[in-house]
């Protein structure tokens, strides 16, 4: 408990010696994990609303989503460090961070639209809504909130793995850890850990609140009436990476 | 390619090293998660904060929950212990989840049958309840087995020798057969556990292989490894 006390003290006493300060070293892990979730979804989501929207497709993408979870996502970085060179570190670094991403993003695009009730979308055709109008008023309002838990997963496996990518020297909150271990400075190793853990926990918060503020109005009054009564607040919120 | 051939002897004896520590890891986390998610379902109070803090473990990655553990439970830094541990809490908060959802995709009506032909709440649990949730079970199980042996490559970071040394070493020596030897073996032995899990979900429930499609969207593929 000593050393907790400790690697506090390190966190602020701002002395990092050799190592980035720690806000730069937290921009560049913010940094890496926004960049590489953005491109990440930019490819994930159009791909996702198809197979959701088609209904065509879905078992490759089950069958991605789930080949992508027995890759060491440790060992890919360091392939692609390898390949690419050591000049082109951030590149290869960025690349693996977005094909963590992308399944978590698909799956999520694709399962936001198929927990739909079909009736809907049949009384959306019905009413004489072209499949444009469907998709965009129907489809992508009703199916947001399991996009943004996709999201908010493809974000935490990033976060963990950009931590892990200070061992190929791109900077971030990992450094701690890594270097201080040789170094037995324990306190900072457990300082970085605390700063990594305390990252993922608050972003993992702010998503849980834009899961919340995702789903439509019409649809939150409805649930309220239906279940607010039986359901606990925290049951609601619970992550849907668990 | 001479790499793999010249230390074949070194990639078997840590692939040994890497399935001791993560099957270990996956059969603790499953008897662990059992009562647990029966708590969760069973009673509606304590869904919330079991999913919740099991939810808020699974957060923290495993680089930062490596060197915590050790400070919490005064075990040696470089230990297998905290290794073993980190993925086993990680099994824990993805298992509850499935062991939940698998009770509770249990017919009330079957449930009010047993009860109603005398049996009590133990047996009604291991005879009735808990071989008609295997399906869902089981695939929250091959969720699980299949990440924990992905993620245990990260314990090579902090010292911990198992399938990720052939990922640090090659990064420092440079040598990329070595590395890419490294992920094969992890696909390899992930894909024989899920194998071997998906034979004996046969063998002990055969009258699952009807049900296939509602065990299959058990496991919703949202669920991620932490890296």
């Amino acid at each position: 408990m000593n050393l907790i006390a400790e690697a506090i003290a390190w966190i602020f006493s701002g002395d990092t010696g050799l190592l980035a300060p720690i806000p730069i070293a937290l921009l560049q892990h913010l940094a890496y994990t926004f960049a590489s979730v953005a491109v990440a979804a930019l490819i994930a989501i159009p791909f996702g609303w198809l197979i959701g929207h088609t209904g065509k497709g879905r078992d490759i993408a089950v069958a991605i989503s789930g080949a992508a979870r027995a890759i060491p996502s440790f060992g890919l970085l360091i392939l692609l460090v390898l390949l690419f060179g050591v000049l082109r570190t951030p590149e290869a670094a960025i690349i693996t961070f977005v094909l963590l991403a992308i399944p978590s993003i698909l799956a999520g695009a694709y399962t936001g639209f198929e927990a739909i009730d079909r009736k809907v979308i049949d009384a959306a055709r019905s009413m004489g809504m072209t499949e444009w109008q469907i998709l965009w008023r129907v489809e992508v309002p009703l199916g947001l909130s399991l996009l943004v838990a996709g999201l908010r997963s493809a974000t935490l496996q990033v976060v963990a793995t950009v931590t892990i990518a200070a061992y190929v020297n791109l900077g971030g909150l990992g450094q701690y850890i890594l270097s201080g271990l040789p170094l037995r400075r324990f306190d900072i190793v457990l300082g970085g850990a605390l700063l990594v853990a305390a990252l993922a926990l608050v972003l993992d918060g702010i998503f849980a609140l834009l899961q919340r503020a995702s789903v439509p109005s019409g649809v939150r009054a409805d649930q309220s009436v239906r279940f607010a009564p039986k359901r606990s607040a925290s049951a609601r919120t619970a992550p849907a990476v668990s | 390619m001479n790499w793999v051939i010249d230390n074949v002897d070194l990639i078997w004896e840590l692939t040994l090293i890497h399935l001791r520590q993560s099957v270990v890891a996956i059969i603790l986390g499953f008897v662990l998660a059992l009562p647990l998610g029966w708590l969760a379902w069973r009673y509606r109070a304590a869904r919330g904060g079991i999913l919740t803090v099991t939810g808020l473990l699974y957060t923290i990655p495993s680089l930062a929950l490596l060197p915590i553990l050790p400070v919490l439970l005064g075990t040696p830094i470089l230990s297998e212990v905290n290794l073993i541990l980190a993925l086993t809490i990680y099994a824990i908060a993805l298992m509850v989840r499935s062991v939940a959802d698998g009770l509770g995709s249990v017919d009330a009506s079957v449930r009010l049958s047993a009860t109603a032909m005398g049996y009590g709440a133990v047996r009604r649990f291991w005879v009735i309840e808990f071989p008609l949730a295997g399906p869902v079970i089981l695939a929250g199980l091959r969720v699980t087995a299949v990440s924990t042996i992905a993620l245990a490559t990260v314990g090579a970071l902090i010292g911990i020798d198992n399938l990720g040394y052939l990922f640090t070493n090659g990064s420092q020596r440079r040598i990329i057969p070595e590395v890419l030897a490294g992920i094969v073996a992890v696909l390899l032995i992930a894909l024989l556990v899920d194998a071997l899990l998906i034979a004996a979900g046969r063998m002990l429930m055969p009258w699952s292989r009807a049900k296939r499609r509602r065990a299959r969207r058990g496991a919703l593929p949202l669920e991620v490894s932490v890296a």
